[in-house]
């Protein structure tokens, strides 16, 4: 057997979390801790990317499997990736870094706890996009929740309390009824392993129900309207750190279980619930803009803009062509750069005024001009101007709609217009016009930190707006032989 | 007599407890060796029950009245281990309310014995002689306070409840008697049929005793009153110990004597089940008193045990006896918590006395979290798993309606857990509470969280101990 690469990839961070766990507990700035989380992050980060480099591109086999016996005769520990799982897993060890060299600001008490929190977080995250047994999955979807009701409720703002129970017990409440499910299929088909699951097929009659309960967690996931409701208020209070993973990976793991899931185990109800998913898309799509359009907080106009832009990767998975699953991938990537760097530009001017309301700024640009520039680019990137990452994504998806229902696709064509409303008026609102808030003239521009960050986050966006070949070479293969199975099992059935 | 080794840890244990008692009438000063003494008999006895029976697969004992498996020896030795930890953990709270005597851990002692003898039994009468003998220790525990009025209270509470459900006890297994002509379990197995409509009411009056003795909806009403105004250390007793011997004897019950009349207590038993949970989860939300709010939850956590009772399936008694037993475990840890919360001589018991207990008491807090959510059933942490197999074994068995039930109730019940965690880490803080506590303490604190929260790394072995047993 190889070296276990994805398990000490899963492993690392907790290592990271238990060092810091007995370190000496400082106040203030506790360099000590952060160095030894971005360490062990980054170490991570260079793990994965070995992963990626040594990646198999050409077959959409699962690699780097790892299958152990967990309860004996039951459930075996299994994990292992595709096409499909590897971008997710990377763009999660790319993210975690950054998230703790942002910490510098917005984190003023318990940084170390905070910390633990955080690598905690990233060893359940990239289980998730590793598991491949139904159980295995399971865990780490739900205990996620742990750390992050930590993060939002200890260092959250001034409705934190209320947010993180809102988003524990939603999040709770969907994924009950997925372990119903789980278990059901182990006593249906007498395993709970994915890649086995995959050759034996579920029988027909209990599709509908087990793909609803499945889809039960991961519309609240993702969120999908009208489940959203928690997205806003918890992305509002958490801290931006906690904001950024929450959205750009937390998110992702729904529409992650969409695919690997809904759409691979349950082919003839995904069919059958395709008009679902378009509608409930289709309204999150229009209405969420309508809704992010009107938004006086930053940070929750932002947090609308994401289930607008989730609404788009639901649609496009269950448009069930090439264009649309690949447009589906390559958005959730995009959007996880992008909205993890709108989130920090948020963070940044947050951390100066303390302020989330678009109508304290005004006339930014001649008082922080750098920090006016990047902010552009995330801005455009969000609504997907060509050239950025976003326009790839939404370009495909846009593409594999209009091949499978015209009618949806024009609804969703005039949801990016709106997108595109919505971000160019904050980024008027917030850095043109006029100066008019006295407090703003002694603002500072990005201090060294900040601007490595949304540097590190600018680079992919741009270059994978100019030259996406790389992440669509990789789930280029998988994504076709999932559209292939599920064909053939549609035709069998 | 050649098999009677197979009662040695009954007969081993009811000699220390006439020692004992000797020993602490005729000795001044005698609290201390006395508490000692017991532990190491409980210690030998555990010792004895290993070795003497948990490699049997099934023996019986006078005229097949008292029954060896490894069922009963699993649950006694449970039981014996439980009652250990609450006498070694309890000296200190004793010893603040001058209540340090000799009968606290002689009355412990034959509580085990009568649960001991109940686990074992075979016969109606043998059955009702180890139930009262535990009864009446538990009665007297639970007044053990006495210069307090709610523990005064409690103990009456208990002992009027109690005596009217061994009445209504009494009444089943009299009626059941009288149908089948015999008090053993075996032979009234094999005369029972379901033709005989009187005979449905003793099996009533039977579950009800029983339900009651578990404590589970509808007939939990003393259990919050009680589990508040008995001593910390007798309320944490009151939680585990009866707990395993009661759902022992309800497995036996069930699948011994009435298993052809599967048909009239299943639904009885979904009965209790949704109702403990669902009751259980819903009226913990208004609580301001930690242990009227263990009192709840252990009734929802009863609800689940009689989840896996109720699928008739050999995997749902597993799953029921792993349930008590990572149950047995958060209980002795959350209480060990519990037991921490004293300044001054005083102990805390309100939840806002946990307010901000993170800062000043970061490691007990810590614990505390663990324990929490794993109570609420939250992965990976040890709860996770006892309510996976549960539903597991539910769902074999294609009841959906009570695996759903179930599960929606362990959202509103994460919503209670939530709030202690919310007050201990998201409040503000309060003063500090003493950090000297015994090693005892200590030490069960610590190694029951690290039980919770590192089972996931060895789940086989549990299951593998469990999968001896078979009862039907």
């Amino acid at each position: 057997m190889n070296f276990p690469i994805l398990s000490s990839l899963i492993l690392l961070p907790t290592i990271g979390a238990l060092f810091l766990f007995f370190t000496k507990n400082k106040e203030g700035n506790n360099l000590t801790a952060k160095y030894v989380a971005l360490f062990t992050t980054v170490v991570n980060f260079l793990i994965s990317i070995y992963l990626w480099i040594s990646f198999d591109q050409s077959t959409s086999t699962f690699q780097f499997v790892e299958d152990r016996t967990w309860i004996e005769g039951f459930i075996n520990y299994k994990v292992g990736v595709d096409g499909i799982s590897i971008l997710f897993i990377i763009l999660t060890t790319f993210i975690t870094p950054l998230c703790i060299i942002s910490v510098n600001n917005s984190v003023k008490n318990r940084l170390r706890d905070f910390l633990i929190a955080i690598l905690i977080m990233e060893s359940f995250m990239i289980g998730v996009f590793c598991a491949l047994d139904l159980v295995v999955f399971y865990l780490f979807f739900e205990a996620g929740l742990i750390p992050m009701f930590l993060i939002i409720g200890i260092w959250g703002g001034a409705r934190r309390v209320y947010s993180a129970f809102k988003f524990f017990l939603y999040t709770l409440l969907g994924s009950v009824l997925m372990l119903v499910a789980i278990i059901s299929i182990y006593w249906i088909t007498g395993t709970t392993d994915v890649v086995q699951l995959y050759e034996i097929g579920i029988d027909v009659k209990y599709q509908n129900l087990l793909w609803l309960a499945f889809f039960s967690s991961f519309a609240v996931k993702t969120p999908m309207w009208p489940v959203h409701t928690w997205l806003p208020d918890a992305h509002v209070e958490a801290p931006t750190a906690g904001s950024v993973l929450l959205a750009a990976i937390l998110l992702k793991m729904a529409g992650y279980g969409f695919i690997r899931f809904s759409l691979g185990l349950f082919p003839v109800a995904s069919e059958v619930f395709t008009p679902l998913i378009y509608t409930l898309s289709v309204i999150a799509i229009i209405f969420t803009s309508l809704i992010a359009l009107m938004q006086e907080d930053m940070k929750k106009l932002i947090a609308y803009s994401s289930v607008a832009h989730m609404g788009f990767v639901t649609l496009g998975i269950f448009t069930l062509q090439q264009q649309g699953i690949e447009g589906s991938i390559i958005q959730m990537i995009s959007h996880g750069l992008v909205s993890a760097a709108l989130f920090l530009t948020v963070g940044v001017v947050y951390d100066r005024m303390h302020s989330r309301l678009i109508s304290t700024y005004g006339g930014l640009v001649s008082v922080i001009p750098k920090y006016s520039i990047l902010f552009m680019l995330f801005a455009l990137a969000s609504l997907g101007l060509p050239g950025t990452s976003g326009f790839i994504g939404e370009f495909l998806i846009l593409m594999g709609a209009f091949k499978d229902n015209f009618l949806v696709a024009v609804i969703a064509s005039i949801g990016v217009i709106l997108g595109a409303a919505y971000m160019l008026w904050l980024y008027k609102r917030v850095v043109f016009g006029k100066l008019l808030n006295e407090d703003l003239k002694k603002i500072l521009d990005l201090n060294r930190s900040e601007y490595f960050i949304l540097s590190c986050l600018a680079a992919p966006i741009l270059f994978f707006g100019f030259y996406p070949d790389p992440l669509i070479n990789t789930i280029e293969v998988s994504v076709t032989d999932l559209i292939n199975m599920h064909n053939t099992n549609i035709a069998s059935k | 007599m050649e098999n009677l080794n197979l009662i040695l840890p009954e007969i081993f244990i009811s000699l220390s407890i006439m020692f004992l008692l000797i020993l602490g009438v005729f000795k001044n000063d005698s609290s201390k060796i006395t508490f000692n003494l017991s532990l190491f008999a409980i210690l030998i006895t555990t010792i004895i029950t290993f070795n003497e029976t948990f490699f049997v697969t099934r023996e019986t004992l006078f005229n097949e009245s008292f029954v060896i498996d490894s069922m009963s020896s699993l649950m006694k030795i449970i039981t014996l281990i439980g009652g250990f930890l609450v006498l070694v953990i309890s000296s200190t709270y004793l010893k603040t309310f001058k209540i340090y005597n000799i009968e606290y851990p002689v009355l412990i002692l034959s509580s085990i014995l009568g649960m001991m003898v109940m686990i074992s039994s075979n016969d109606l009468i043998v059955f009702y002689m180890g139930l009262e003998l535990q009864s009446l220790a538990l009665y007297v525990l639970a007044t053990y306070n006495r210069d307090q009025l709610k523990s005064s209270e409690a103990g009456l509470k208990y002992f009027v409840l109690s005596a009217l459900s061994s009445g209504l006890l009494l009444y089943g297994c009299s009626l059941v008697y009288g149908f089948s002509g015999s008090t053993n379990f075996d032979i009234i197995s094999n005369q029972l049929n379901s033709e005989e409509y009187v005979l449905t009411f003793g099996i009533v009056f039977i579950l009800v005793g029983l339900a009651f003795k578990i404590s589970a909806v509808p007939f939990h009403m003393w259990a919050p009153d009680v589990y508040e105004g008995s001593p910390t250390t007798v309320t944490l007793f009151f939680t585990i110990v009866p707990k395993v011997a009661a759902l022992t004897v309800f497995i036996r019950f069930l699948y011994v004597p009435f298993l052809n009349l599967i048909d009239q207590w299943q639904m009885i038993i979904v009965f209790l089940s949704i109702a403990s949970m669902v009751f259980g989860a819903v009226a913990a939300i208004g609580q301001t008193n930690i242990k009227r709010l263990i009192a709840y939850s252990s009734i929802g956590h009863i609800g689940y045990t009689l989840a896996g009772l109720a699928t008739a399936s050999n995997e749902g008694i597993q799953s029921s006896i792993i349930y008590i037993s990572i149950y047995v475990v958060m209980n002795l840890a959350l209480f060990s918590c519990l037991l921490m919360l004293r300044r001054k001589d005083q102990y805390y018991e309100n939840i806002d006395d946990l307010s901000g207990l993170s800062k000043n008491h970061p490691l007990l807090s810590l614990c505390l979290l663990v324990i929490l959510f794993s109570l609420a059933g939250i992965p990976p942490l040890a709860g996770f798993f006892a309510k996976f197999y549960v539903f597991k074994a539910v769902l074999e068995q294609s009841m959906y309606f009570l695996a759903i039930v179930g599960l929606l109730s362990t959202v509103v019940a994460a919503f209670y857990y939530l709030r202690i965690i919310k007050i201990m880490y998201f409040d503000k803080e309060r003063d500090k509470y003493d950090n000297d506590h015994s090693l005892w303490l200590k030490l069960s604190l610590t190694v029951s969280t690290i039980l919770i929260l590192l089972y996931f790394i060895f789940p086989s072995q549990l299951i593998e101990v469990v999968s001896r047993i078979n009862i039907i």
